[in-house]
């Protein structure tokens, strides 16, 4: 009854390959788009309820379209082409730390050669995409291992690398501007001349980055070469044989999953952060972006965003929900509850339903189609 | 089928109903403070104490007193877990709570204090960090909303060397010797770092730094090379977990521990209870207080403790952290207290709070009716100090209680003015912040 599809015929082959073939299903992006880039600005700015307060935009919103972007890059590693990463946290920090060291310009004395790389200061736009590309090729080079180990021992190759570049941040001091505390300030955000200081403007510019990088990453896993990754994902040896070159398939989703967790890293620090420490990219990002992905949906772009959401709406709503009861519930039960909460899910989702969330509700979506009729 | 359905019904509405009656009426006379803690996480042994005292003297005030000038104080606590952005996340969450808003933010973290320096400019709400932070936001002309009351980590740097030359006989005889830095490899370790290569270029003694990852956990190769360099002393900059560890490796290494002195963060019973007996002769600083239960003790305990409100075991009230959240809660209060002499004696936003503090002025007498002789030196902040007093003395582990073995040492101003003031008008220069003009504040 919601979806009525009689009458949506394809006359053409592009709208027969359309990445949202039904009508309703475009409607409601459309309006989705429109809430997100229209509804929520405006709400902010006359702070209607429940943007009453900066809370929802700054706590929220913010950090979650930053880690819904890092966990659709997770997810095209992960989820699509099957490699296990345990090193995200540490593509986010170089995205970070690659994106600072460039907005506030890079010198590097060659003094037994006699002479200086100097780069001046980039704007930020342009720091932040370097930053990316920075990540792609470390991911690269981090990904080589994978052509010859898979599973665990690639997960653990991955985790070297997580505690490598927490190694090299927090001891290789050019990278910090040797700042004595360790401690790094963003760069002032300014894109195209202007200044980008609220929490509605950042905001915007995470939803623009993430919006695009999304569309671009949805055709993307559409097109052969996503096809490549999921044959790959699903039987290697079988994919070799039919002619997908697993060196260019793997080191491909190692470079488009880094440079998308490298911007995505390079957010988080400017745009989120303000200042941030070596600590904010540890393990714990990794294993929070991979739980993303693993509730959301392996080799699911919508699985990312639920995934993002639910894990970053779960604590805070264990943190809301007993003061708004008003039952006294003290802070560490709930933060113990957290990782209870996290860890049984993991484990129900892996052995009910593999395919996580995203797969829920696209089950949901089919039954919806046919509804209210069962068949 | 039906029956059910219904009963279902009829029971969700009679819940709902009883919860949005019993829901509380919003308070409008309420000053709202919150608390930024963490009682889990490797921090959590350190973090847990310190929460325990803050809420148990918030509890005294609206036990005892009935608030502030009859504000009541409105408490609510947060984890953070130690982590930066949970840190940011608690203080979005809660800096609009109450009438008014939060009245001042204590992160009880270095890390997160430098996260949210910018944010509590821009909002307007005063961050105290007592006895951590930012060294350099002494300058209140540039870091009008930070106040590192009490000392800061280059004052910390200054006071151990002055004790340790008092041990040696005179700063004289810290030409040639070595002093190695053990520390935590956060923001808060790392802090001291530039102040003791002042000191050490000045007194002429050898300074090695030596990092020890979060959580602090794994010391062996650290303490390996202590072993092989035999520094004359070693000074400890850890937290939490880490400062037990350090204790223990030490006497595994059989470095005397009598020649380790930790900071004030890194002396305290959670500290050196796992080491048992080893721990015996360790030292530290005191940010002025020490263990130990004086006037103020005996009013949590009658006014909090008698009527069941305390936060935590009653044989753990007196304990160093424990003493150390009651005295940060203190200095907020009287801050409120004196904001409220300018502003009325009503719920203050954190504005108005940031003139209470920026005028706070303890003397003994006033300290002594808090309840706080023996504990505190009278503190003066003013615009061009935001620290108020760098007073410290150095105490020492017998293996069942801290006792005190110095006299009072002031850090050297001169010495870390100038430190102050280059950091500071760096990071003036770096966010384009106009510096404000001491002399012409009220």
């Amino acid at each position: 009854m919601l979806y009525r599809e009689a009458g949506q015929l394809k006359t053409t082959y592009a709208e027969d390959m359309a990445v949202f073939p039904i009508r309703q299903d475009r409607i409601a992006l459309a309006v989705l788009l429109g809430i997100a880039f229209i509804g929520v600005p405006l709400l902010a700015t006359f702070h209607i309820w429940p943007f009453s307060s900066d809370y929802l935009l700054w706590a929220i919103l913010l950090p979650f379209l930053v880690l819904a972007l890092a966990a659709i890059g997770t997810n095209i590693l992960v989820g699509y082409c099957g490699q296990i990463s345990l090193g995200s946290g540490a593509f986010m920090a170089i995205g970070a730390y690659a994106a600072y060291k460039l907005g506030t310009g890079v010198h590097i004395p060659f003094a037994w050669l006699g002479f200086a790389i100097s780069i001046p200061p980039l704007p930020v736009l342009v720091s932040i995409l370097i930053g990316g590309l920075a990540a792609a090729g470390v991911g690269i080079l981090f990904g080589i291992p994978s052509l010859r180990i898979k599973g665990l021992y690639l997960a653990v190759a991955t985790l070297a690398a997580q505690f490598f570049f927490d190694w090299l941040f927090l001891r290789v001091p050019w990278f910090t501007n040797y700042a004595p505390s360790g401690s790094v300030n963003a760069p002032e955000l300014i894109f195209f001349g202007l200044i980008v200081h609220t929490p509605i403007e950042r905001y915007l510019l995470c939803l623009t980055f993430v919006a695009v990088i999304a569309a671009l990453t949805k055709n993307l896993v559409r097109g052969n070469l996503g096809r490549q990754w999921m044959a790959i994902r699903d039987m290697d040896i079988a994919a070799e044989l039919i002619g997908i070159r697993p060196l260019y398939a793997k080191l491909t989703a190692f470079a488009v999953s880094s440079f998308i967790v490298g911007v995505a890293g390079a957010l988080w620090a400017f745009v989120y952060l303000g200042s941030w420490e070596p600590l904010a990219f540890s393990i714990d990002r990794s294993l929070q972006l991979l739980f993303m992905v693993i509730i959301g949906g392996l080799g699911s772009i919508m699985g990312s965003f639920v995934g993002a959401a639910f894990i970053l709406s779960v604590p805070i709503m264990l943190n809301l929900i007993p003061t708004e009861l008003g039952v006294p519930v003290s802070t560490e039960t709930i933060t113990h509850l957290e990782f209870i909460i996290f860890g049984s899910l993991i484990c129900y989702l892996l052995i009910k339903e593999p395919r996580g969330f995203a797969r829920l509700i696209s089950i949901g979506k089919e039954k919806l189609r046919l509804w209210p009729f069962p068949y | 089928m039906a029956n059910i359905a219904r009963n279902q019904l009829i029971l969700a509405a009679a819940v709902l109903s009883g919860v949005v009656l019993t829901a509380p009426a919003a308070a409008q006379n309420e000053q709202f403070i919150p608390i930024l803690s963490y009682r889990t996480g490797p921090y959590a042994v350190n973090g847990a104490p310190y929460a325990n005292g803050a809420a148990d003297y918030y509890n005294l005030i609206n036990e005892r007193d009935g608030g502030i000038n009859g504000v009541k104080l409105l408490v609510e606590e947060c984890e953070t877990s130690y982590a930066t952005d949970k840190g940011v996340e608690c203080y979005e969450r809660l800096k609009s709570k109450g009438p008014t808003g939060a009245a001042f933010i204590n992160p009880l973290s270095t890390g997160i204090t430098f996260a949210l320096t910018e944010k509590t400019a821009a909002d307007k709400i005063p961050i105290i960090t007592m006895g951590y932070g930012r060294a350099d936001s002494k300058n209140g002309a540039v870091f009008s909303y930070n106040f590192p009351l009490l000392g800061t980590y280059w004052s910390a740097a200054d006071i151990a060397i002055q004790h340790i030359a008092k041990e040696l006989g005179g700063f004289d005889k810290l030409k040639g010797k070595k002093i190695s830095l053990l520390y935590h490899d956060s923001p808060y370790g790392k802090e001291p770092i530039p102040m003791l290569q002042v000191l050490a270029q000045k007194y002429g003694f050898e300074f090695t730094p030596i990092p020890v990852t979060h959580p602090g956990i794994e010391q062996k190769s650290q303490w390996l090379a202590i072993r092989q360099n035999r520094p004359d002393y070693v000074l400890v900059w850890g937290w939490g977990v880490m400062n037990g560890t350090a204790i223990k490796e030490a006497a595994a290494v059989a470095y005397p521990r009598d020649k380790m002195i930790g900071v004030w963060w890194s002396g305290a019973e959670p500290d050196v209870t796992p080491a048992g007996d080893q721990a015996i002769g360790y030292k530290s600083l005191m940010l002025q207080h020490g263990a130990g239960k004086f006037p103020v003790h005996a009013d949590v305990e009658k006014y909090v403790y008698a009527k069941g409100k305390g936060s935590t075991e009653p044989s753990k009230i007196g304990e160093v952290l424990y003493n150390r959240g009651i005295v940060n809660a203190m200095l907020g209060v009287e801050a409120i207290r004196k904001a409220q002499e300018k502003f009325g004696q009503k719920p203050l936003t954190g504005e108005q709070v940031r003139w209470g503090l920026e005028n706070l002025n303890l003397s003994d007498a006033r300290l002594k009716e808090l309840g706080f002789e023996g504990m505190l030196k009278p503190i003066r902040i003013s615009c061009a100090d935001h620290e108020g007093a760098r007073d410290a003395r150095v105490q020492q582990w017998d293996g069942k209680a801290w006792k005190v073995i110095s006299d009072w040492y002031t850090a050297n101003e001169p010495l870390i003015d100038p430190l102050v003031s280059d950091v500071s008008a760096k990071y003036a220069a770096d966010k384009k912040i106009q510096p404000r003009d001491c002399s012409k504040e009220s």
